[in-house]
């Protein structure tokens, strides 16, 4: 674990990078305003519900690994839930986990493919609750994996029942009345709870609601990879994201309520950086 | 040259496993098998490179299994009864996504937390079943120590020819005994890359999806029709049985594992009383024979099947008959071993009333 740790300016090296790589042939640019598919991205037609945040969760995810060109080399783990047929829409092998065991299941895949980039992408129902020990020990062993944690504050796929992550008062359909703690107890914080483990590199909370929170949510998905990639340990990515039909709002409604309700209670930031050595 | 060890059952299995040119094993201590996970750790790494994990639990080890088993590696892992209850869902999805991995049970008996005291009480789970939904594993039933170690290499050779989930149930007290074995000499690790896995898509080919949703109907049913198929075709070809003195029996002990290895005992006792009793064994629990245990019906009027359980090879013997004999049981429960001499007071009860009804 300490080789791990050598390299203090990591990030400062990520940034830069970063910044050449991809920042410059941002949208920003007048080329790049005709908005293309990424390659990694399939042309089958997303299932996704209109303004939900998966679609652009993938999106950004195949962007870096078309910026990366590690195309050929990385092996993805779709969860149960909303996200389930999510090979569907990567042009990249991969694997299907029962619920809760994707990183259990990219953690096989990773010992034994040491060399591919090995990614996890799962709801707070997958990884918080049901999955919520395989989450933990995977992160403790410091699997040299990136983990995208999809934090609806819902279960989506089943239709809008409580998730762990449902905020206090939260209306949902196993929870009518609103969430009561003295019942159902608190939301959980996993992302707070993982960074304290010493297996995890890199831990990061972002969101993809507005077009800055978006390029934000690139940078932490590529220094997921790109730590992998110098063997560094765990990353781990949450992405507060909305569930429109669910939440029983508009897309824009969805987002100014994930902006007003759900980021004060999951702030958003680096929760683990790389520690700068002298 | 012949390599001759002294070994205990588990240790043997491990060593096996590592000669077998295994590539991952992922596990989780549980009494009586975790000798499996120990020797591994100690031997297994430094001497061919393969990965041994400790995982959290039988849950997470069945799903590493079923990742590692994606990239068309050779994988394993090993338990006992209440840890291979926790694998079940994974092992169904390992099954219908037809991935190839070999399934270690030493049994010990239940249901419940139970004993650590061997038993076959989780036949009917390994064999009908276990797991949701219509699969079949192959189920190799091994009755020595020698035949632990020659069913890892097989077990693996037959995973990877029908991409199927294979398991070896054995039991608590083969897992901890000793005996001479013949070791095979080490297999090196394949690095095979097969086009259906998960290794990183390359440009030529289209992207491997390991998964067991099919959501339409008529897509499930498709798949469903190729795995029966596929077991229907194994039943065919995989089909592995010992027959010893069945032509001319009175009477024919049916067992398989440990019990099969007390019916020699019980048989040579009764012969001593002039019963003659035949002996036959599945090796292959499913498949199962069941057409030549029903051929040996046409001389043979009286079955007696013994079991470390209430009775559940008994259903598939009862099958295989198909009331051409009489059929029956002797069982013990609990991690009690029936003796050579409660099965030989069995099988002169049985020949008594064969003779009253003459
Ligand atoms: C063992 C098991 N239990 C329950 C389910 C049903 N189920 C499917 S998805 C899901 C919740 C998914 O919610 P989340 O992980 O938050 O993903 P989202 O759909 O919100 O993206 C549940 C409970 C299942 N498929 N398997
Ligand atoms: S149900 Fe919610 S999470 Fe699922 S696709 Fe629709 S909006 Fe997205
Ligand atoms: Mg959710």
């Amino acid at each position: 674990m300490n080789e791990r740790r050598m390299l203090g300016s990591d990030q400062e090296l990520l940034d830069e990078h970063y910044e050449k790589v991809i920042a410059e042939e941002s949208v920003c640019i007048s080329d790049n305003l005709v908005y293309g598919k990424p390659e990694t991205l399939t042309s089958t037609p997303m299932h996704y519900c209109p303004g939900c945040g998966h679609g652009v969760a993938h999106r950004l995810i195949a962007e870096v690994i078309d910026e990366m060109g590690i195309q050929e080399k990385t092996i993805g783990v779709a969860p149960v839930g909303c996200a389930v047929f999510a090979y569907n829409y990567f042009d990249i092998d991969m694997s299907e986990a029962a619920h809760g065991r994707a990183s259990a299941v990219a953690t096989g895949i990773k010992r034994v493919l040491p060399d591919r980039y090995v990614f996890s992408y799962q709801g707070d129902g997958d990884l918080a609750a049901i999955g919520t020990g395989e989450t933990i020990h995977t992160c403790n062993r410091g699997e040299n994996i990136l983990i995208v944690f999809i934090n609806n504050g819902i279960y989506g796929m089943t239709g809008g029942q409580m998730a762990p992550t449902s905020l206090v008062g939260m209306k949902t359909t196993t929870s009518p009345f609103g969430r009561d703690t003295h019942e159902m107890g608190y939301p959980l914080k996993i992302t707070e709870l993982i960074a304290q483990l010493p297996g995890v590199y890199y831990c990061s909370r972002v969101a993809v609601n507005t077009p800055v929170h978006v390029r934000k949510a690139k940078k932490a998905i590529y220094n997921g990879f790109k730590y992998q990639e110098l063997n560094k340990g765990l990353s781990f990515v949450e992405i507060v994201t909305n569930c429109p039909s669910n939440w029983k709002m508009t897309p824009v409604e969805s987002n100014k309520w994930l902006e007003e309700n759900m980021i004060p209670f999951y702030p958003l930031g680096d929760l683990k950086v790389p520690k700068k050595e002298n | 040259m012949k390599e001759l060890k002294l070994m205990k059952g588990n240790e043997a299995l491990a060593e096996a496993v590592i000669r077998a040119g295994c590539d991952a094993y992922f596990g989780y201590p549980i009494t009586p098998q975790s000798e499996v996970l120990e020797y591994l750790s100690k031997e297994a790494h430094a001497r061919t490179g393969m990965v041994v994990l400790q995982a959290e639990s039988e849950i997470a080890s069945i799903n590493m299994v079923y990742g590692a088993a994606g990239t068309g590696k050779k994988v394993m892992t090993s338990s006992s009864s209440p840890g291979i209850s926790l694998m079940q869902e994974g092992i169904s999805y390992i099954a219908c996504a037809e991935l190839p991995c070999l399934i270690v049970n030493v049994v010990r008996a239940g249901p419940g937390l139970g004993t650590i005291q061997p038993a076959q009480s989780d036949y009917f789970q390994a064999v009908k079943g276990g797991g949701h939904g219509d699969y079949k594993l192959i189920v190799l039933a091994p009755a020595t120590i020698q035949e632990m170690v020659d069913h890892v290499k097989l077990g693996f050779e037959l995973a990877f020819k029908w991409r199927n989930p294979i398991m070896i149930l054995t039991d608590g007290a083969l897992g901890q005994m000793m005996e001479k074995v013949e070791l095979f000499p080490q297999i090196p690790r394949s690095f095979e890359i097969f086009e259906w896995a998960t290794t990183g898509k390359r440009k030529e080919r289209e992207r491997s999806i390991i998964t067991s949703l099919h959501i339409q109907p008529e897509k499930m049913e498709e798949i469903n029709i190729h795995l029966q198929n596929k077991y229907r075709a194994i039943e065919k070809e995989e089909i592995r049985y010992e027959m010893r003195d069945c032509e001319d029996a009175d009477i024919i002990l049916v067992a398989f594992g440990l019990t099969a290895r007390i019916c020699r005992k019980a048989a040579e006792l009764a012969k001593e009383k002039g019963i003659k009793v035949g002996i036959f064994r599945p090796i292959t629990l499913f498949p199962y024979p069941y057409e030549v245990l029903n051929k040996l019906a046409g001389n043979t009027k009286m079955f007696l099947t013994v079991e470390m359980n209430a009775g559940q090879m008994l259903e598939d013997v009862k099958l295989a008959i198909n009331g051409k004999a009489d059929v029956e049981f002797l069982g013990r429960m609990g991690g009690i071993i029936p003796t050579p001499e409660e099965i030989l007071l069995k099988l002169e009860e049985i020949n008594q009333g064969v003779l009253q009804n003459e």
